[in-house]
């Protein structure tokens, strides 16, 4: 099957759906110059016109509340972000206005916007340009949130939230839009909602989040060398939470370790740490453990970026610790950096 | 009736004499004082008292409430409790209808405490760089809750600062329904002529207490010769004494106004004796279903 990258993938769901449903447009910062974020609305104006991709002033919280008046009237925007940093400044009419909307009219209108936002680490991005904010927007009902790991998922994710008839949050971390893989060339939907196993294996469940499935990959395939297999879940969508696929393979294996690229704290893992354990209880052998950003602010610098993200490195000796075994030797492996990128396949 | 009501009594006319001229074609999005601009739209007494009261014949099942009245169907697009949230989304719709290249015409009401807010500015700008064709109506009672614009404002009128953008400005002191009415005649046709955005400020004065149904004239922010000359004028009376003055007789303007007050009651009585919504229905509706 044919190859093509994350960024690729994104920009293709657009233009299909595009060519699909006249209501469809892109609009949002930057949409239209020269790096088109990084590359995920190429070709849009040329092909559709400066009524249907459009550049905008910045003003986030006025063109988040433009997108629920063309939704509720119709259209289907994409409102695209460069940084999900900058999502925030649209705070009022996100939690305030388009979470709510539906719900104030009996469940009776639909509010098809979807909110693109870039997530994750760049090269020395420092505290405002580098934020997850993963269970920021999990924690208001009325908001479904996709963040898809593999080109695969991204077109489909993406085409089903555009069609989805509510808003949709899709957090889409840099460092995957290098990622290729296979990719069908026809539309097609990938559901919200429903997670999928990336990796099967029988001594550990790894619930890993977006960027955080590429470690864990890299970390089960480390593991594997001493005869550790590693389950990978990759639940895709982070509301709702595919908590049934989840609770089937932790109750398999009896561990669970949640890999976010997050804050820890009243994060989204510390929600399927919550679920896991009220659900499997009996057969958890050990606690459910977490790993995600450190509690700082991000720094600048590339000594204390590798300390304050969460990698493969420490995927590992997580698990050795939570299997009993002693630390295997890690220097011979090569870890990925903004140098070192990673680009498939899954 | 258990919701925060933000009474509309004295500043009425701004929404009827709008919702009257637009006749059916504005999508109308307003704050949380929007009693007035709800009835004007949607004439739909009863889905309203049955939403004030929180019963199964309201809008959505009492969900809403008073401060986020929407009924898209009938032109009333939503209300908002957030000062100034209302307008990006009447942009937003205003772009909606350049693109079906339909005939209506996005209307949004704020009062003057909007002003003070960042969004306001920013959908100033942005209708205007998009040359879209949107009434932003300013109800000016001069306070933004208990606060008087002179505390808020570092410039003195809003008009001559509007007109700095791309926008037409149109100002009314009348207090009177019917020039409030021909003014947005005028304001919607120059819109769609010159495809650019109309700001209206209209001036008023809100008898009631911010919210509730009561005077405040205790609190001592404002004082109650105020209301006796906006009472003076006061857009029924001047109104009522028009119709008077063109021919109509006493028992007809009564005979109108009593049948306007039977619908109130009757709707107001159904609401009263509605079922309220079972519990199962907290969870509906969160998400769009299909009905």
């Amino acid at each position: 099957m044919r190859r093509i990258s994350y960024c690729d993938a994104l920009r293709e769901a657009t233009r299909q759906e595009m060519l699909r449903d006249p209501s469809v447009f892109v609009y949002g910062i930057g949409v239209n110059n020269h790096a088109k974020v990084f590359g995920t609305t190429e070709g849009l104006v040329e092909e559709f016109g400066s009524e249907r991709c459009f550049d905008t002033p910045i003003s986030e919280d006025a063109m988040t509340g433009f997108g629920l008046g063309a939704a509720i009237k119709g259209m289907r925007p994409i409102h695209v972000h460069i940084r999900v940093d900058f999502l925030i400044l649209a705070t009022n009419q996100l939690l305030n206005m388009v979470s709510n909307y539906i719900y104030s009219t009996g469940g009776r209108v639909k509010v098809p916007l979807v909110i693109r936002a870039v997530v994750g680490r760049g090269w020395g991005q420092g505290s405002q340009h580098s934020k997850s904010l993963f269970s920021y927007f999990t924690h208001i009902p009325g908001l479904k949130v996709i963040a898809p790991t593999t080109p695969y998922d991204a077109k489909g994710l993406l085409t089903a939230a555009i069609r989805d008839n509510n808003p949709v949050i899709c957090l889409e971390h840099r460092w995957l839009y290098w990622a290729e893989d296979e990719v069908p060339e026809e539309p097609y939907e990938v559901p919200i909602g429903v997670g999928r196993v990336l990796l099967s294996g029988h001594d550990i469940t790894v619930v890993a989040l977006s960027w955080m499935n590429v470690e864990a990959r890299l970390a089960a395939t480390i593991l594997h060398r001493r005869g550790v297999a590693v389950e990978i879940v990759d639940p895709r969508t982070l509301a709702p939470l595919d908590d049934e696929l989840i609770v089937q393979s932790v109750n398999r294996t009896g561990r669970c370790l949640v890999a976010d690229c997050d804050w820890i704290n009243s994060g989204v893992s510390a929600e399927i740490a919550a679920r896991v354990s009220e659900r499997c209880f009996s057969r958890l052998k050990s606690p459910v453990r977490r790993i995600g950003f450190a509690h700082t602010p991000c720094p600048s610098v590339r000594e204390l970026e590798n300390e304050f993200y969460p990698g493969a490195h420490k995927i590992v000796r997580m698990i050795e610790d939570m299997l009993g075994l002693t630390a295997a030797d890690l220097s011979h492996d090569d870890f990925f950096s903004h140098e070192r990128r990673f680009k498939g396949p899954f | 009736m258990r919701t925060p009501m933000h009474m509309s009594m004295g500043q009425e006319f701004v929404s009827v004499g709008v919702c009257m001229a637009l006749n059916g074609r504005g999508d109308i999005f307003a704050s949380y004082r929007s009693h007035a601009a709800f009835l004007a739209q949607t004439a739909d007494t009863d889905r309203f008292f049955g939403e004030l009261y929180g019963r199964i014949n309201g809008i959505a099942d009492g969900k809403g409430g008073s401060m986020h009245l929407a009924a898209p169907e009938c032109g009333h697009i939503l209300s908002s409790g957030v000062v100034a949230s209302a307008i990006p989304a009447a942009v937003g719709a205003g772009y909606a209808n350049e693109r079906f290249n339909n005939d209506r015409i996005a209307t949004v009401f704020f009062g003057d405490g909007a002003l003070d807010a960042g969004v306001f500015w920013e959908c100033i700008n942005t209708a205007s760089l998009f040359r879209l064709p949107i009434l932003f109506v300013c109800e000016d009672n001069g306070f933004a809750v208990h606060t008087p614009r002179t505390e808020r404002h570092a410039f003195n009128d809003v008009c001559d600062v509007v007109r700095k953008f791309k926008c037409a400005v149109y100002e009314d002191v009348s207090n009177d329904v019917e020039s409030v009415y021909r003014l947005t005649l005028e304001a919607t046709a120059n819109a769609r002529a010159d495809r650019r955005p109309a700001f209206l400020n209209i001036k008023c004065y809100r008898y009631l207490e911010h919210v509730g149904i009561n005077e405040d004239w205790m609190i001592g922010y404002r004082n109650k010769s105020e209301l006796e000359f906006w009472l003076s004028r006061d857009s029924l009376k001047i109104q009522r004494e028009r119709l008077l003055s063109s021919g109509l007789t006493e028992v007809q303007v009564v005979e109108s106004e009593s049948e306007i007050d039977r619908a109130i009651q009757l709707s107001v009585r159904n609401a009263a004796v509605a079922p309220a919504p079972t519990s199962e229905l907290l969870y509906e509706g969160v998400f769009y279903a299909a009905h």
